[in-house]
């Protein structure tokens, strides 16, 4: 695939795994945060941790939409499914998260509930369009990357005159997640890292561009890389900001130039702006209440917005007490740390929502990491005898 | 949940779409998000829609950069 193969080649990867070895100062900690799922499983996916010096460690960060849902917006998602007349499309990603009382958007279709998986929001409106007398609910879920796609399936529901479509939206912001981990030690909301630069976001930055990261360069002194989510654009950006802490840099970089420039998409930032404003607060699942960090529609699109049309029975459901999700989603613990982690809470039987996507810390380390984990152990144990 | 593929744009077609290749599958796909999409584009593939236009000059630079990255080893 072009585009894609070039990126993934081990002999090169190695390589430059030999140039960050020579080049990272071993009286230096280098800890960089990859805010994103996508870099967290390709990260797990090829072993990349294992090819680093130890001094050069990779802490997974929030960005990873289904991971930060708290149980409660499920909880209301699977009301939502329970109106005879509604018919509840989401992302695959979704389906399996646990909601309050085992419950689970897959277990209320087992019910009886109309819930269906698609792929885009055009399956949604199509859906929409040849069954009139169902209420076709988009259940919403996302960063900056998924949110213009939902915005124009709006946008087509309002220029063909669907009036059985909605959204329930739970679009979050990259920047003020970020904001939010740096702002730790300030607030005390969140156990503070400590983190010498970001892999940052590639997708999310294909849309809102870099610029909006500069702030934390200037502000709280911090580096970010923009990377692509292929193994060896994770390599260079590793390198990338490796240099950067050797110079004393704190800067934006790009390292995903083939697709992110600098403003983005501005197409795609409008049509956001035209249809979506900020929430005053947003809960999200370990970071809790964060301010500005989400998306609902604008009063003018209030038909199109399933949280005004339908009355969603609020649920203040909690997370399942022993799952440390919300110290993992901040970098703070790893999943191996976790109790649940492996002995209930495994892919097929999640406790957690980091356990059900793919992208999560969690899931990314039971399906590529936990036996590398016992091989180091073992390494460091014989190492330490020897 | 970003996760977001390059595909070859194979045919335009009415109505802002577009059908694309990716290792011989073809999908239809929205090229609304992107002006001017051509026939021959690489697009970066979202959830149906495209994102953006892979810039082929500047994926050739990051090419050299990380061969010259592992040169030395």
């Amino acid at each position: 695939m072009k585009h894609v193969d070039e990126y993934r080649n081990g002999a090169l990867a190695r390589s430059i795994a030999a140039t960050i070895a020579r080049e990272a100062d071993p009286a230096r900690l280098y800890r960089f945060m990859e805010f994103c799922g996508g870099h967290t499983h390709a990260i797990s996916r090829y072993g990349l941790e294992d090819l680093l010096p130890e001094n050069v460690r990779l802490i997974h960060g929030p960005g990873c939409p289904v991971c930060v849902l708290p149980v409660g917006r499920i909880d209301e998602a699977i009301g939502l499914a329970r109106h005879p007349k509604v018919t509840l499309c989401t992302y695959a990603d979704l389906m399996r998260v646990p909601a309050s009382g085992g419950s689970s958007l897959i277990r209320a279709k087992a019910e009886g509930c109309d819930v269906r998986m698609v792929y885009s929001t055009l399956d949604a409106l199509r859906i929409a369009e040849a069954e009139p007398d169902r209420e076709v609910v988009f259940l919403a879920i996302g960063f900056e990357t998924t949110t213009p796609p939902t915005a124009l399936a709006i946008r087509a529901a309002e220029a063909r005159g669907l009036a059985n479509f909605s959204v329930f939206s739970n679009h979050v912001l990259t920047p003020s997640a970020i904001r939010a981990i740096l702002e730790a030690p300030k607030t005390g909301r969140l156990p503070p890292v400590a983190l010498e630069g970001f892999i940052g976001p590639a997708h999310v930055s294909v849309v809102i561009g870099w610029k909006p990261y500069e702030v934390f360069a200037t502000e709280f002194g911090q580096r970010i890389v923009v990377s692509g989510f292929e193994p060896l654009d994770v390599m260079q950006s590793v390198l990338m900001l490796v240099r950067q802490v050797n110079e004393g840099r704190t800067e934006v970089e790009n390292q995903y130039v083939r697709a992110v420039v600098p403003e983005g998409n501005r197409a795609a930032i409008e049509l956001v702006d035209e249809i979506f404003e900020l929430r005053d607060a947003f809960e999200w699942r370990g970071l809790g209440s964060i301010p500005h960090s989400a998306l609902k529609l604008r009063e003018k699109y209030a038909r199109f917005d399933a949280e005004r049309r339908f009355t969603i029975p609020p649920s203040a459901a909690k997370d399942n007490p022993a799952c440390e999700c919300g110290l993992i989603l901040t970098g703070a613990k790893l999943p191996a740390d976790c109790r649940l982690f492996g002995t209930v809470c495994s892919p097929e039987t999640p406790m957690g929502s980091c356990m059900v996507s793919s992208e999560g810390a969690c899931a990314a380390h039971w399906t590529y990491g936990r036996f590398r984990d016992r091989a180091r152990r073992a390494a460091t144990t014989r190492g330490g005898a020897a | 949940m970003c996760l977001a593929i390059p595909a070859l744009v194979h045919e335009l077609l009415p109505d802002g779409m577009a059908k694309v290749g990716l290792d011989g599958v073809l999908k239809e796909i929205s090229t609304a998000l992107v002006p001017n999409v051509a026939v021959g584009d690489y697009v970066v593939v979202h959830v149906g829609y495209a994102l953006t236009r892979i810039d082929a000059a500047e994926a050739e630079r990051t090419l050299a950069l990380l061969a010259e990255a592992g040169a030395h080893a």
